[in-house]
């Protein structure tokens, strides 16, 4: 139960401290207790992650890019929505909050092939989707 | 209602009109999952916990679910298997006796013919690990080590992470199959390996010792990454495989430290990606910024730590935010150590006092602090003085006593020391602390003339201040009365070291003090006698 608590007031704390801030004057960077936050928006989505005070906040930029590549990415989107993707070019235009919210049990699916431990477990995207598909096959 | 499949229920919550009402729902909704589990309906299972799931993202009580999570582990089916896994992750923390049985599942799944299944007890292990359960299977996180499939060995690298920071003790365990994969020329299974190493060299220093013969190694690493062309399969705009990069120059930084062999051995593939890597995007310059806090923790050469300077001057004019904000971060740093060379970037810092961002303004002050020094006191002190009338409210109270320190320690001659401090008081909105800081200051050393002298005019005409708020300084305000005040400036008055100057300027500030509502009858009596006795003085 404490913990259930602390991963909400967590989640609620984190929401005030990034949702308002200035997307032209502020940098995506916020201290957080003793760790910092880093995010990125896509259109109404707030992408999180919390590091350490000496990690490296732009390569973890470019990491919350690529798990979004590749939540965006052709075949994930078809995992999400259940249909082929009409622009399998673009990515993360197409996909919406509603998406992810029906599909969260995938979402984390997804995320668990590029993050582990915490930590970036794989960084080409056709590796990442490669394995997706053959885990869906064995759904 | 009870809603017969999780999309079922995210639509009915998402129509729920208040907050009430997808209360109510909820709490039914759980109940009567809760009384499907008690009947044992293992068709029902998938989509009950599936649901409760969701139920708990949103922030609900779900725990009651995490044996029917075990039984689907235990499920011959792929998908439950995957479900119960990550409810497993979702709902258990490591403190519970549930763990036990967690441990064997993942122990059988670990041995499971199917890749896809060990994934699955891998990914579990490394997120949710105890220190029991780390004991319990390094062994066979070690044994995975050595698989001869990718997707097992990454995984298992991260799995070996969980199991080092939980135990540090178990770090030698690791030490050989980590050198192995030092090697690997897949490079999910190289990242996570370096992942690993990262963490067991900082937890051991025998483990130090042991990994700093791989150096060479981690430099041809880089040096492939850095001269290949185009690589699809790993490109970010332009560059390859920018995270790999990342945390090799992270682990090169911890092995070249305090060893001049190491850092001589690296230097020359450093100099390459500093000079090489492309700047005009966020990519690259994560690589740079990386490369460059290398450099400043090893045992650069001089040269190597002027180019690592310069890049974060040149970050500091970059027009994003981010970048600007590493940079000011960094210099901070190593102000202290490369002075003369974060001095060649004043200006650029200056112009930061006037970002839009006030965390880069702040930055960029507490970094302006630091490069003042006997050449250029003049110079900065003025363009601080112009920034403090533009500064942030929660600025002034940390720059005016900046300021007057760097004042006095710095002050050409007497006189500019006391139009300074006289500037910031006219331009601070807040004078209490200035007043309290300058009060302490005299009451500890009353030799320094122009400490005096600023310190007198000082207390004479914020002697209110003073007496209302006391001495902000201290962590509790310490309570100074007019008696207090007076008996410094009469100590002053009275020492060897007092002019006619100081004289002056005591005898006006008594006055004052003796002139406001604040005074008591007693001290103004006292201050009265001791200017008759001056009025006759020169």
């Amino acid at each position: 139960m404490e913990t259930q608590d602390l991963q909400v007031r967590l989640r609620g704390e984190v929401h005030r401290l990034v949702a308002p801030r200035d997307q032209k004057y502020q940098s995506n960077f916020v201290e957080f207790r003793n760790h910092k936050i880093v995010y990125r928006r896509y259109a109404g989505l707030f992408f999180c992650v919390c590091v350490d005070a000496n990690d490296n906040e732009l390569a973890y930029l470019e990491a919350i890019h690529l798990f979004v590549e590749v939540l965006g990415m052709e075949y994930a989107l078809q995992l999400l929505w259940c249909k082929p993707n009409p622009y399998p070019d673009s990515f993360f235009d197409n996909v919406c909050e509603l998406d992810l919210v029906f599909n969260f049990y995938k979402v984390y699916a997804i995320l668990d092939e590029v993050f582990l431990a915490g930590e970036i477990e794989e960084t080409s995207k056709d590796v990442v989707l490669a394995r997706l598909e053959e885990l869906e096959k064995l759904e | 209602m009870v809603y017969h499949n999780l999309k079922a229920l995210i639509k009915g919550i998402r129509a729920c009109k208040t907050v009430a009402d997808e209360r109510a729902l909820i709490k039914q909704e759980s109940a009567a999952i809760r009384a499907s589990f008690r009947e044992e309906d293992s068709y029902a299972r998938h989509n009950n916990v599936a649901k409760l799931l969701y139920i708990h993202m949103l922030g609900s009580e779900a725990h009651f679910g995490q044996m029917e999570c075990l039984k689907l582990v235990a499920s011959p089916r792929f998908g439950d298997k995957r479900l119960g896994y990550l409810g497993i992750m979702l709902l258990l923390d490591e403190s519970q006796e549930v763990l036990t049985l967690v441990t064997n599942s993942l122990k059988n799944d670990m041995n499971h013919a199917n890749m896809y299944v060990v994934g699955l007890a891998l990914c579990t292990f490394a997120d949710i690990a105890s220190e029991e359960m780390s004991r319990d299977l390094a062994n066979e996180i070690e044994k995975l080590l050595g698989s001869s499939n990718t997707y097992i060995r990454k995984k298992a690298a991260l799995c070996a992470l969980r199991v080092v920071k939980k135990v540090p003790d178990l770090a030698d365990h690791f030490v050989n199959k980590a050198k192995n994969l030092l090697a690997d020329r897949n490079h999910g299974v190289l990242l996570t390996a370096i992942t690993l190493v990262i963490e067991m060299v900082q937890s051991d220093s025998a483990c130090l010792e042991e990994f700093r013969n791989a150096v060479p190694l981690l430099v041809r690493h880089l040096k492939s990454l850095v001269t290949t062309g185009y690589s699809p399969e790993h490109d970010v705009s332009g560059i390859t495989d920018p995270f790999l990069q990342v945390k090799i120059l992270r682990l090169l930084r911890l092995l070249g430290k305090n060893d001049p062999q190491a850092s001589e051995t690296m230097n020359d593939i450093l100099a390459q990606v500093a000079t090489n890597t492309d700047s005009t995007k966020n990519v690259g310059n994560s690589i740079l910024y990386e490369t460059v806090m290398t450099v400043l923790e090893i045992e650069a050469d001089s040269g190597l730590r002027v180019m690592a300077i310069n890049i974060l001057g040149k970050f500091l004019g970059n027009r994003d935010n981010n970048i600007r904000y590493v940079a000011l971060n960094t210099l901070n740093k190593v102000v202290s150590i490369d002075t003369n060379a974060v001095q060649r970037h004043r200006n650029i810092i200056l112009d930061c006092l006037r970002d839009g961002d006030i965390s880069i303004r702040r930055r960029a002050l507490e970094l302006s602090y630091a490069l003042i020094n006997e050449n250029n006191v003049r110079v900065l002190i003025r363009e601080l003085l112009a920034f403090l009338e533009v500064a942030d409210d929660e600025f002034k109270l940390g720059m005016t006593t900046q300021i007057c320190l760097a004042a006095e320690r710095f002050a050409p001659n007497k006189r500019w020391h006391i139009d300074s401090v006289l500037r910031v008081l006219k331009l601070a909105g807040n004078f209490a602390y200035t007043a309290s800081k300058l009060y302490n200051a005299l009451r500890s050393d009353i030799s320094q003339e122009s400490l005096t002298l600023a310190a007198t005019w000082v207390i004479g005409e914020y002697c209110e201040v003073l007496l209302e708020q006391g001495l902000v300084d201290e962590e509790t305000p310490k309570s100074v009365t007019d008696t207090d005040l007076v008996d410094l400036l009469i100590s002053v008055l009275d020492s060897p070291y007092a002019n006619y100057l100081t004289r002056q300027f005591v005898l006006t500030a008594i006055t004052k003090i003796s002139s406001r509502p604040t005074a008591s009858a007693s001290q103004q009596e006292r201050i009265q006698t001791l200017l008759a006795s001056y009025t006759t003085s020169p």
